[in-house]
């Protein structure tokens, strides 16, 4: 039992922003209001005076690299790093080893997931079969097993009657196609950003074209099919503006940028360090400020992670050579409030909206919102806390990440899943 | 002075009179032979090894015989095949290398950033003979020598570069060396060639060869790679050498004293007709010479020789 005392709640699905009294039991909100005093034995009793109190936040877009490849993350490793970032859930990405495109993968993930992982974990399954792009899965079947979404995440679904046809099926099923945009005959896996620094590095660009036309082609089959589209890590000015376009017009499409594409510039990968190295690319600052105003005026709808985890085998190599990726459950929040927060691109209740309210609406899945009855997945903030970002404290077992030593203002203090304290910072 | 850096990873961070030094030592070198030192050999007892990547004759035989007249001890590994390798990562082979304490490691490897890499791993001075498309700084050295041997100084001399601009080391560092020397730069190829934001490099750029070249004191011709067809950047050599390629009725359109340079190998017929490039205004055997003066300049001052001893 806890009760959490004095804090700001901030519950946008509620339209709530005040202090209140939060009082936890078996896993429940059993009551919020104004004063709420400590009656009974063994109730722990947290302090939150001068700090936030969120629902849980949900990161729709994990790779738990488990079952294939555990040297790099656990589902017990990621839940871990999940609750140290302030996530109480996550989607994890069907890209493992053997791919999650059948019922039978999706059911040993929940199983592990509810054995070993620290946080709720909502499993994406495959749109094709071993992410081939070819033959659809059986995204029924996988519904059942309790997948939240279908992705090929990692591969784009290039061939565009594919598309087609799963955006079509999944209507029946109400799920949503997560879409990882990028037409590989323009991206030639190349290695950063085309740009200004490419051209100066020698390094292979990735136009940022090899994206927008995959957005673009992707809204005209979601318009076409009249399915649910959710557009992952939005990463450039054109992909915004076609989205802002497209949702004006009533399609149905939903999209999301990570704190790797809002904070950092192709600057950063200058001093060839591999941990910049990610797909899509780190963009330049004219992509930067189109992700800032689609985040304000809601074009961008979730901020997720796309925590990839990589070890020193493939990140400890030269440039070309590293494997695409960064790290970013534990760096996600601290970079939101300090980048978007703490600038004023975003208000406090909207960032909280994009990191719990929206990713829950898109999935499908509890959780979103602070309400007496529900499930107690908290998460509490201190928005003035100083952070230094050392990934040897990581929770996560990689560390690629290309934001060490970065100075933050802001991070997460504790993370609450089902009533249960499943992290808290060492420094209250 | 000395080379404030341990490393020759580029042009780029090099000054003005960094560059100036090298190439002062390497006119001296050429001059005069070794410098003076322990029986004429002042890199006697040093280690030198080369790493090679890429396959390369040129590039490897001027390291080997620079370090060979300056009296050091040469190795050369060949890595351009990958059963030599077997499998091992780079970062893994020059730390065994390292384990060998070597002075001075030279490597080409098709990865830009390479070089820099292996310089975080290593102890010793590493030089950059060919990174991908970054650079290739000694190519950009010998390239300065040669003109200012011709010229006198690179201070306002105008210089076009043709080709393959987008996938060329030789061009960035020329670009790089050129600018800081006060020269003005000028670009040409076919759009596909042209990589974006290169004016941001400081240079002027141009499709048309004909517009390039006029008025120019130099004209640099890159090596056209034949697997770029492949990547559909070229409809075809033979495409490239009527559009674009420099031969004799295209040179009416420069300056009667122009240089003509070429890095190397050349592809005859294709970024150059023969007639140019055996040419009285041609200068590539004379690069291939000022090469091994100048790494041997590069040697001697990264392993802490100061320019101005060398000269009588």
């Amino acid at each position: 039992m806890l009760l959490i005392k004095r804090g700001r709640i901030i519950d946008p699905a509620n339209r709530v922003d005040g202090v209140f009294d939060v009082l936890i039991k078996n896993g429940i909100i059993a009551r919020i209001a104004l004063t709420i005093e400590p009656e009974e034995q063994g109730l722990r009793v947290i302090d939150a005076e001068g700090k936030i109190v969120a629902p849980g936040f949900i990161d729709m877009h994990t790779h738990l690299r488990d079952p294939g490849q555990e040297s790099k993350e656990t589902i017990a490793s990621g839940c871990k790093a999940a609750a140290a970032g302030g996530f109480t859930a996550l989607a994890c990405m069907p890209n493992t080893g053997p791919v999650n495109d059948s019922p039978l993968i999706t059911g040993s993930i929940i199983s592990k997931a509810l054995r070993e992982g620290c946080v709720r974990v909502y499993p994406i399954g495959a749109i094709t079969r071993g992410l081939q792009g070819e033959a659809l899965t059986d995204i029924g079947a996988l519904k059942e097993a309790g997948v939240v979404a279908v992705s090929d995440d990692g591969e784009p679904v290039m061939n565009a009657e594919v598309m087609r046809r799963a955006l079509e099926y999944v209507t029946y099923f109400d799920l949503p196609v997560i879409s990882h945009c990028e037409d590989k005959n323009l991206s030639q896996n190349g290695d950063m950003h085309e740009g200004f620094i490419s051209t100066r590095l020698g390094l292979r660009g990735i136009p940022a074209a090899a994206e927008e036309v995959m957005v673009a082609r992707d809204l005209l089959l979601a318009k076409m099919t009249g399915s649910r589209i959710h557009i992952a890590h939005v990463s450039t000015a054109g992909s915004v503006d076609l989205i802002r376009t497209a949702k004006a017009k009533g399609v149905l499409v939903t999209a999301e940028a990570t704190p790797h594409h809002f904070s950092l510039t192709d600057e950063a990968v200058a001093s060839f360090d591999t941990s910049t190295k990610v797909n899509p690319p780190l963009r330049s600052q004219k992509h930067l400020d189109a992700l800032w105003e689609g985040l304000a005026d809601g074009t961008i709808d979730v901020i997720a992670t796309d925590h990839a985890p990589h070890g020193a085998k493939d990140k400890d190599v030269d440039y070309p050579s590293a494997a695409y990726g960064i790290a970013g459950l534990e760096t996600a929040v601290s970079l939101t409030l300090s980048k978007l927060v703490h600038t004023s691109i975003l208000t406090i209740e909207e960032a909280i909206a994009k990191l719990s309210l929206n990713p829950a609406r898109i999935l499908g899945i509890n959780g979103g919102s602070l309400n007496e009855g529900g499930d107690a997945d908290v998460t509490i903030l201190d928005l003035e806390k100083e952070v230094t970002i050392d990934p040897e404290n990581f929770r996560s077992k990689s560390r690629n990440t290309p934001f060490a030593g970065m100075r933050l203002t802001g991070g997460p203090v504790m993370t609450i899943v089902k009533g249960d304290v499943v992290w808290e910072s060492e420094s209250p | 002075m000395t080379l404030s850096t341990k490393h020759l990873l580029g042009i780029e961070t090099l000054s003005a009179e960094e560059i100036s030094s090298i190439l002062d030592t390497a006119q001296s070198m050429k001059k005069e032979g070794a410098p003076p030192g322990k029986e004429s050999s002042p890199l006697a007892g040093k280690t030198i090894i080369n790493l090679f990547y890429e396959s390369s004759t040129r590039t490897r035989t001027s390291f080997e015989l620079a370090g060979k007249r300056l009296g050091a001890d040469v190795l050369n590994f060949d890595f351009s095949t990958s059963s030599m390798s077997k499998g091992e990562t780079l970062k893994d082979t020059v730390i065994n290398l390292q384990a060998m304490n070597p002075d001075i490691l030279v490597i080409r490897h098709s990865a830009p950033g390479a070089a820099a890499f292996v310089a975080e791993a290593v102890d010793a001075s590493v030089i950059n003979a060919g990174d991908g498309a970054h650079e290739h700084p000694t190519q950009a050295l010998l390239d300065l020598l040669t003109m200012r041997e011709c010229r006198g100084s690179i201070q306002g001399l105008l210089v076009a570069i043709l080709g393959d601009i987008a996938h060329s080391r030789v061009a960035r560092s020329n670009i790089w060396g050129l600018t800081k020397l006060g020269a003005t730069v000028r670009v040409a190829g076919p759009p596909t060639m042209i990589p974006p934001y290169i004016e941001n490099m400081g240079v002027e750029m141009f499709y048309s060869v004909e517009e390039a070249i006029a008025d120019v004191d130099v004209i640099m011709c890159l090596r056209i790679q034949r697997e770029r067809q492949q990547k559909y950047l070229l409809p075809s050599l033979e495409e490239y050498a009527k559009f674009f390629g420099l031969n004799h009725e295209r040179l009416a359109h420069a300056k009667k004293d122009v240089m003509i340079m070429h890095p190397g190998p050349i592809n005859r017929g294709v970024e150059i007709s023969s007639a140019v490039a055996d040419g009285k205004n041609s200068f590539i055997l004379e690069q291939v010479t000022n090469g091994v003066a100048v790494r041997m300049a590069c040697f001697y001052l990264l392993a802490g020789g100061r320019q101005g001893h060398v000269a009588h």
